[in-house]
């Protein structure tokens, strides 16, 4: 049984469908990464897998748990599956080290001396421990962005939702973040992205996904995906990448 | 070859400074003059408003020495412009017209100053006889100041109230879902309802209505109680108006952020969106507080002495209205400290904030 189970997933927005019924399984320690162009569904469908958007239809399932569906404990669900997000999200009214912490010590009852002497541990392990009692308006993107990962990666969740990370980011920060994303590949982080970064999809990727219009039209390691597309539109979408110059 | 653009032009301007810094002096001198040939009936008044008009001419000469000076640079640029200097010529127009402009602010500022002080003088000194007697004035103050004490009573502990009850309504209006639906409806009408009834009547309702129920507690407390109460529930509603365009106006990527994290509805209000909305809330927060200090002289209508009653008293007793003033001047005083006060404070945040 796979430890991320998506079955049938619709949604729609008033009467726009975003999500035409997709089925997909990511392993445990796997890495999946969602492709496709603007609109075609993956930020939507990773925001369903943790309820931040309610689905039509279909069912969620974590770790052999059904967790779509009304009489759910979404606090808890959440708790086990974290997200990071395009626009970062920090707390702007909590430094850098308050912002890993407070999940941990509202959440997890953990107490605030550890969890703080944690954050500084995740802190050292991206570069930013100097930045620990700084306000998240004084970060760059690229910092912000590598402690809204620890911040997520804080609560000791069991897989990561991982959403146009580095869309917002000026090129040249876009590595120290991608950097991260690698290192927790390497540690068997089980995470789910969506992202414009081919060149970092194909290497970090387990499975790549192509989504177009809502439907899941392929699925495969990237080397397949990448190399040699079975479909014409995952072909004509990768062609259109490789002439921006982004593959 | 590259051809430099010439000097902006700064004659015009200059000359015009000069002529209207002129007509501000004869204006100061020919109005001074004949309010001050009115007043008949007060010595001090009348050397009072000559020291005004000496003052009037002396703001005077400076807007004429700005003016002066516009011109002297505006000539400067010309003879640097003949001389083939073009980028000193610029710099001297630039100069001008500067100094220009500084004569039309000081001109505009002398003269609404100058008419201000010369309309309490005018009519043989009429308006300052009416409204600002300096021994009436100082006479009632003392009284007027001890009873001011009841008015900032009623304005810190309704302030209090208002801050808990306006956040209980504000958060009752946005609790989601069905099962919300009636409180939502409840918070809704109470604030339509408190923001549509003008305060003197809920004030006039409560004061005089209260007693005469007979309600246990209720138709037994003190008229000051019956302020605090209708205050309360009148500032309450616009209070919780105020908190929900703060709650509202934090962006929703913030819930999601929490919400991802784990934290359930109340808890990300609780340590994301109100702390946020706190500070944003701030500004309108104050004018909201402001208006309810200034609302504490309504309760002089269920006959609690506070200051304005106070001074009515003296006004009544003497005809004269400077006692009522001083309940003005008052209420100036302890509202500028606290805008000051205020704006220091969301300056220091926002510094904090940004590592400045």
């Amino acid at each position: 049984m796979a430890f991320i189970e998506l079955s049938g997933i619709e949604k729609s927005y008033s009467n726009h469908q975003v999500l035409k019924g997709i089925d997909l399984d990511v392993e445990k320690h796997q890495v999946v990464t969602l492709i496709g162009a603007s609109g075609s569904g993956k930020s939507t469908l990773l925001r369903c897998i943790n309820a931040l958007e309610t689905i039509d239809s279909g069912t969620v399932s974590v770790d052999g748990d059904v967790v779509s569906g009304p009489g759910v404990d979404l606090d808890r669900l959440r708790r086990k599956v974290g997200m990071v997000f395009q626009s970062f999200n920090l707390f702007p009214h909590m430094t850098v080290e308050d912002n890993i912490a407070v999940g941990p010590v509202r959440l997890l009852g953990e107490d605030r001396e550890g969890a703080l002497r944690r954050a500084r541990e995740l802190l050292e392990r991206v570069n930013l421990d100097h930045r620990a009692r700084y306000y998240p308006d004084q970060l760059s993107g690229g910092q912000q962005q590598r402690v809204a990962i620890v911040r997520a990666i804080a609560m000791r969740p069991e897989a990561l939702l991982l959403d146009e990370i580095t869309s917002a980011l000026d090129p040249e920060l876009v590595a120290e973040v991608l950097n991260i994303v690698r290192d927790l590949a390497r540690d068997g982080m089980t995470m789910i992205l969506a992202t414009h970064e081919m060149q970092f999809a194909r290497e970090v990727s387990d499975v790549v996904v192509f989504l177009e219009q809502g439907k899941l039209l392929e699925k495969g390691p990237p080397e397949q995906i990448f190399g040699e597309p079975k479909e014409e539109r995952t072909r004509a979408f990768l062609r259109q990448i490789v002439e921006a110059g982004r593959l | 070859m590259t051809s430099l653009s010439p000097a902006p032009r700064s004659r015009g301007l200059a000359v015009f400074a000069t002529l209207l810094a002129i007509a501000l002096l004869v204006t100061v001198a020919a109005v001074g003059e004949s309010v001050r040939a009115g007043i008949t009936t007060s010595p001090e008044l009348s050397t009072f408003s000559i020291w005004v008009m000496a003052a009037g001419l002396a703001l005077g000469a400076v807007t004429l020495w700005a003016a002066v000076s516009a011109l002297r640079h505006s000539f400067r640029s010309a003879s640097e412009e003949a001389a083939g200097e073009v980028l000193a010529s610029r710099a001297s127009a630039a100069q001008s017209r500067q100094h220009s402009f500084i004569t039309f602010g000081l001109a505009f500022a002398v003269l609404i100053g100058f008419a201000l002080i010369q309309l309490v003088l005018i009519n043989d000194g009429n308006i300052q006889r009416t409204f600002l007697r300096g021994d009436l004035m100082a006479g009632s103050a003392l009284d007027i100041a001890r009873a001011f004490i009841v008015n900032i009573r009623l304005a810190l502990i309704s302030g209090v109230i208002v801050l808990v009850f306006g956040l209980v309504l504000a958060i009752a209006r946005m609790i989601p879902g069905k099962a919300g639906a009636p409180v939502r409806f409840l918070a809704v009408a109470y604030i339509d309802l408190m923001r549509a009834v003008p305060a003197i009547i809920v004030l006039y309702l409560i004061g005089f209505g209260l007693p005469l129920t007979n309600l246990p507690v209720l138709s037994g407390l003190n008229a000051e109680w019956f302020a605090i109460l209708a205050l309360s529930l009148t500032y309450s509603a616009y209070v919780a108006e105020v908190y929900r365009s703060g709650i509202a106006s934090i962006h929703p990527s913030q819930w999601a952020a929490s919400r991802s994290l784990g934290f359930s509805y109340l808890q990300t209000l609780r340590f994301f969106i109100l702390p946020q909305a706190m500070r944003l809330v701030i500004p309108p927060m104050l004018s909201t507080f402001i208006a309810l200090q200034k609302d504490t002289s309504l309760v002089n209508v269920i006959g609690t002495l506070d200051a304005f009653n106070q001074a009515k008293f003296y006004a009544s007793s003497t005809f004269n209205l400077s006692s009522v003033t001083v309940v003005a001047i008052l209420f100036v005083i302890i509202t500028i400290p606290q805008t000051r006060f205020v704006d220091w404070m969301l300056e220091r945040g926002a510094n904090r904030r940004k590592g400045a």
